[in-house]
């Protein structure tokens, strides 16, 4: 390491880079400090480095800079945090630093924050099933413990009651170990982190929680450190401590948008809608960090949410996530306004690695088959929703007609349920059941035989079952 | 050796000084970690280098040193059942040496330099040789056996060679004279990732790569030697197509890429290849499979050189007369890599922030594929199959539109079928194939009448696709009753024929013999069908058929040995359908 130089040498400020000159031996990816006239600490990183200059960008930001006054010191490192156990329980910034008036915890463990790529051969594929107790999900769209599963969300829309939700009813069956939650809040209002902590704290999570909060008035270049932080904490209480931790980051558009700003105070050619050709790479270095490891117990289950800019799913946020993550839980404007909680698309949404984790022993043979035809036929419904627009809901055959009361009571009684409202697994496929005990038996050809045998209903005992939940 | 020193870097793009004499393509050591890079650009006195590994903590004035030799692939046995990233670094080594995570600066030979194979001479010393001859064979796996040749661009005579025996592949095997200095041979050798290995000579290809996917062999086929490219959404089943391919065609060998994506489908390879069992020959996948594992989070430019890494494998085994598939997920994440590069270099954009040569680019991996003569003079061929991530899901955009320039299948994956749990979602309006007329014999074999069933169930995908035009606007109940059975024979090829599940024990693969059956009972009903119609019946009453409802079921409920059962079948359908017709008459 060479020996701290500082630095007065500032040619140039541009957004929340700063150009300083005269440099030597300094390294690519390192941190810097940064003090201004009165002296307060700011944390940078060089974006890069040649023989006498290095571009350094500025976490905090560069407001209130002026190249005069400005001393600058290369550290020789990277940008690392103390992890511990001990930081459960507490709330940081989204740099990681304490704001609960407790005092940084003290331990000689440091992490990079940046972590190192997982190596393909050394992970587990992930197969443990989550029940959430959200039909929506654990039926159709199951989360697997270690899996990366979005909320894709527009403006206004419960994404955060969905999460809050999420991170206190999520269980393992037939296992004791309780989650971990772990939140990260990027360019969200304060009211919003405060619901989530209240909600943590009522259900008794908090204790096992930790809090990273980078909220809409702190600089939105800390929001590119902050997942970061966030997941450093996750992989070692994962993986060194081997615990199981659920993850919460929002909201990831924010995030993508400081990336865009970062990437044009440094005139890189933007590639779509002015967001960096990167946007890719980065947003993968930050959810590939979810998973298993072989032979270590611990998990990393990351629950991103992003809302997309005007309702659409193409927006390259959205989008990139898409390419990333195993799946997406996508909420929809139509369900929304219908009242419907929660506004779970059925057709957009997805889990990928929901084929290992269910089924028999895992929650029940016929989970596939029932999921696969639920989403079969509820598209058809959409379509016939779409020409029943057209030529009025009379003109429609007998068959079509049989479809949208499915599909009325598929959104009203499988979808729609409380949010404190706790579903079993076994009542969720039932009531899949019940649903598709709606639609004649032929048009039920995702599903086999024998569990058509097993579990349709005559309809008597549909309707029965209907007016006991009503 | 030649040593310089750093004097700038821009993410994985570093200037070095003082390097002069080194070659465009050359691998330069860089840093005290000594990271493996690339050099991509000579510019006067500087050398571009791009580097493979995280370079964070790199600094002007650091050391970098190239013994001038081009960046490498190791061929030889022990290449299948093992995993590499980008640059042939074997991951299990890489695990075993530093633990979960990928640490920089390490390096090790991608073969094992201990293994002992068992290696059998099939030529004696003396013997005049050309390059391409095979001097002889290993038992690689117990699917696969290794020859060893003599290398491209080598002739003369055959000094010595190794008794039959067990060899590393870092002992001296053979000689071979020529004049000049004579040529040590090892089992193993060194090749140049970005240079194509030869052959004698392009062929036609004209034998279909049997895929086990319904939508595929019958309606889109690809011939061994070819190239199809599936583009698509996320979501929208690239992966699962190219897993099923990976697991059910039959090539000899399977290179599979993961460029660019996610470490789980890597996993999901990896534990789930060891256990599947080869119906052909009661082998394990595993056995005919590399793996090369560039993941979205590895470092980027080693993803730029990933696709060459893994078509230099094929090319090896293809020069031993195998027939090879390489699967490429997704070419997107390579052609984004190449932008990120082109970026940091200051190149000018042209569409969409990509270099004015990625097309160029695209054609040269793409022309690796075929159907050729090895220089031994057998029948060697690769055929590639790439994903496309168009962004949005929009096909207008570049990589889609050049790739669907230099491949002659288009595997065009559709959202609403995805949405719809219809998979694999390939679109049968949007698709094609330019395959159909060279492979058309070998299916002639199997049935003379083919190409006319084919024609036949297409025909009738098409009119559908007119008539939900109309549909859209009046709703099926308003139509002829022709055309509701038309509509309704439609819907049966969907759900009867094109969805196949990868996840269904039985449904997964399908032989060739077991989709002309399921098409021709399915032509059955619709021939007989329509003379219902014409006589009077309604679609209801011939849906409502037990016989007829029972069909969708077909392709999961008849086991791929049982395939009489789908003649008992139609005989009862005919049965089932001509009582109807009676009932008809009467009534
Ligand atoms: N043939 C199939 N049978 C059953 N399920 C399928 C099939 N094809 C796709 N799926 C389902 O669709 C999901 C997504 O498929 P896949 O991962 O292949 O998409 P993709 O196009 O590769 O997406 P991305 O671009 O994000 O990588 C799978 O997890 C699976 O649930
Ligand atoms: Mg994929």
């Amino acid at each position: 390491m060479t020996a701290e130089i500082e630095y007065t040498t500032l040619s140039g400020i541009s957004g929340p880079l700063i150009f300083v000159e005269g440099v030597k031996g300094v390294g690519y990816g390192e941190i810097v400090e940064i003090r201004d006239k009165s002296a307060e600490v700011r944390i940078g990183q060089t974006l890069e480095v040649d023989e006498d200059r290095a571009i350094v960008q500025v976490f905090e930001g560069t407001s209130g800079l002026s190249v005069k006054d400005v001393r600058v010191t290369f550290v020789g490192r990277s940008l690392e945090i103390p992890v511990h156990r001990d930081m459960l329980g507490r709330v940081f910034d989204g740099l990681g630093r304490p704001i609960d008036g407790a005092p940084q915890v003290i331990t000689d463990n440091l992490m990079n924050v940046n972590g190192l790529p997982v190596n393909p051969w050394s992970r587990e594929y992930p197969r443990d099933f989550i029940q959430t107790g959200i039909s929506a999900i654990d039926g159709m769209n199951t989360l697997i413990r270690g899996q990366k599963l979005p909320i894709f969300s527009g403006s206004g829309m419960p994404h955060n009651l969905i999460a809050a939700q999420i991170a206190r009813q999520a269980r393992i069956l037939n296992a004791e170990e309780e989650f971990t939650v772990i939140f990260a809040a990027m360019g969200v209002k304060f009211d919003m982190a405060r619901f989530f902590i209240d909600s943590l704290e009522e259900s008794g999570v908090l204790t096992h929680s930790a809090i990273f909060l980078s909220l809409a008035d702190a600089p939105s270049i800390e929001r590119l450190i902050t997942p970061r932080v966030a997941l450093t904490l996750a992989e070692h209480l994962a993986f060194e401590e081997g615990m199981h931790v659920l993850v919460i980051m929002t909201d990831m558009t924010n995030y993508c948008e400081s990336l865009r700003e970062l990437s044009s105070s440094r005139g890189e050619i933007p590639s779509r809608k002015g967001y960096p050709g990167y946007l890719y790479s980065d947003l993968a270095a930050i959810y590939e960090r979810a998973g298993r490891l072989k032979g270590i117990n611990g998990s990393i289950t990351q629950v991103p949410i992003l809302t997309m800019p005007s309702d659409d799913i193409s927006h390259p946020v959205p989008d990139l996530t898409g390419y990333i993550t195993e799946g997406q839980i996508v909420l929809e404007r139509e369900l929304f306004n219908k009242g419907i909680y929660p506004p779970i698309a059925g057709l957009p949404s997805l889990s990928r690695l929901m084929k290992d984790g269910i089924g028999e022993g895992r929650t029940r043979s016929d989970h596939a088959q029932n999921a696969a035809q639920l989403f079969a036929s509820y598209a058809k419904v959409k379509r016939i929703r779409a020409l029943a627009a057209i030529v009025g809901e009379e003109e429609l055959s007998e068959l079509d007609k049989i479809y949208l009361r499915f599909g009325t009571a598929f959104e009203e009684r499988f979808l729609r349920q409380g949010d404190e409202e706790n579903r079993s697994i076994i009542e969720t496929l039932d009531l899949g059941w019940q649903m598709l005990s709606l639609l004649p038996k032929e048009e039920l050809y995702r599903v086999r035989m024998e569990d058509i045998q097993r579990y349709y209903m005559p309809q008597q005992e549909v309707q029965e079952a209907a007016s006991c939940r009503l | 050796m030649l040593t310089g020193r750093v004097v700038s870097v821009n993410g994985p793009i570093v200037k070095a000084a003082g390097l002069r004499g080194i070659g465009m393509f050359d691998i330069a050591e860089v840093g005290r970690d000594r990271l493996i890079g690339e050099v991509i650009r000579l510019v006067g006195e500087i050398t571009v280098i791009q580097v493979y590994e995280d370079n964070t903590g790199l600094r002007p004035g650091d050391e970098v040193t190239s013994s001038c030799r081009p960046l490498s692939v190791l061929l030889g046995p022990g290449l299948i059942a093992n995993i590499y990233d980008g640059i042939q670094r074997p991951l299990v080594g890489i695990s075993e040496a530093c633990g979960h995570y990928i640490k920089k600066g390490i390096k090790l030979s991608p073969l094992d330099t201990e293994k002992k194979w068992e290696f059998t001479p099939l030529i004696e010393a003396g013997a005049e040789v050309n390059e391409g001859d095979i001097l002889g064979e290993i038992p690689e796996s117990p699917l696969v056996m290794h020859k060893v040749l003599v290398p491209p661009g080598l002739s003369g005579r055959l000094t010595s060679i190794g008794a039959a025996g067990r060899y590393t592949i870092e002992d001296d095997l053979y000689t071979i004279e020529n004049g000049a200095a004579p040529y040590q041979g090892k089992l193993a050798a060194y090749w140049p990732v970005r240079k194509p290995r030869p052959s004698r000579s392009k062929k036609k290809p004209f034998i279909p790569l049997m895929t086990g996917q319904r939508v595929i062999d019958t309606f889109f086929p690809i011939a061994r030697g070819g190239t199809a490219t599936i583009p698509g959404g996320f979501g929208t089943g690239k992966t699962m197509t190219q897993h099923a391919l990976a697991k059910w065609c039959n090539a000899d060998i399977i290179v599979y890429i993961g460029c660019g994506e996610r470490g789980n489908e890597m996993t999901d390879v990896l534990t789930e290849f060891p256990k599947l069992i080869d119906e052909r020959n009661g082998r394990p996948l595993i056995e005919r499979t590399v793996m090369i594992a560039n993941t979205s989070n590895m470092p980027v430019p080693a993803r730029e050189v990933s696709i060459y890494t893994g078509v230099t494998i094929a090319e090896y085994y293809r020069d031993m007369g195998y027939s090879v598939a390489v699967m490429a997920d997704s070419t997107s994440r390579w052609a984004e890599a190449l932008r990120e590069l082109a970026s940091r270099l200051g190149d000018m954009p042209a569409e969409e922030g990509f270099p004015p040569y990625l097309a160029t680019r695209l054609a040269e991996f793409y022309e690796r594929a075929g159907l050729v003569e090895t220089l031994s003079g057998v029948d060697g061929d690769i055929s590639i199959i790439g994903a496309v991530s168009p962004p949005g899901g929009d096909f207008s955009e570049p990589v889609t539109q050049h790739t669907s320039r230099f491949v002659r299948c288009f595997w065009a994956l559709d959202k609403i079928l995805a949405d719809a749990r219809h998979y694999p979602s390939i679109s049968w309006i949007d698709s094609y194939t330019e395959y159909l007329h060279d492979i058309e014999g070998w299916w002639k074999d199997l049935d003379a009448d083919w190409l006319t069933i084919r024609a036949q169930v297409m025909a009738i995908l098409l009119e559908d696709n007119r008539l939900q035009q109309v549909v859209k606007l009046v709703g099926s109940d308003a139509m002829p009753p022709a055309q509701q059975f038309t509509l309704f024979v439609a819907d049966m090829i969907k759900n009867a024929f094109l969805q196949q599940n990868s996840f269904d024990p039985v449904d997964k693969y399908c032989p060739p013999e077991k989709q002309l059956k399921l098409l021709k009972a399915i032509l059955d009903l619709h021939t007989t069908g329509e003379d219902l119609v014409r006589c009077g019946a309604t679609v209801k009453e011939i849906s409502a058929l037990e016989v007829v409802s029972e069909m969708v079921r077909l392709k999961s409920e008849v086991p791929n040995n049982e395939l009489e059962r789908i003649d008992d079948y139609r005989k009862r359908l005919a049965a089932g359908l001509a009582s109807l017709k009676e009932k008809i008459q009467k009534g």
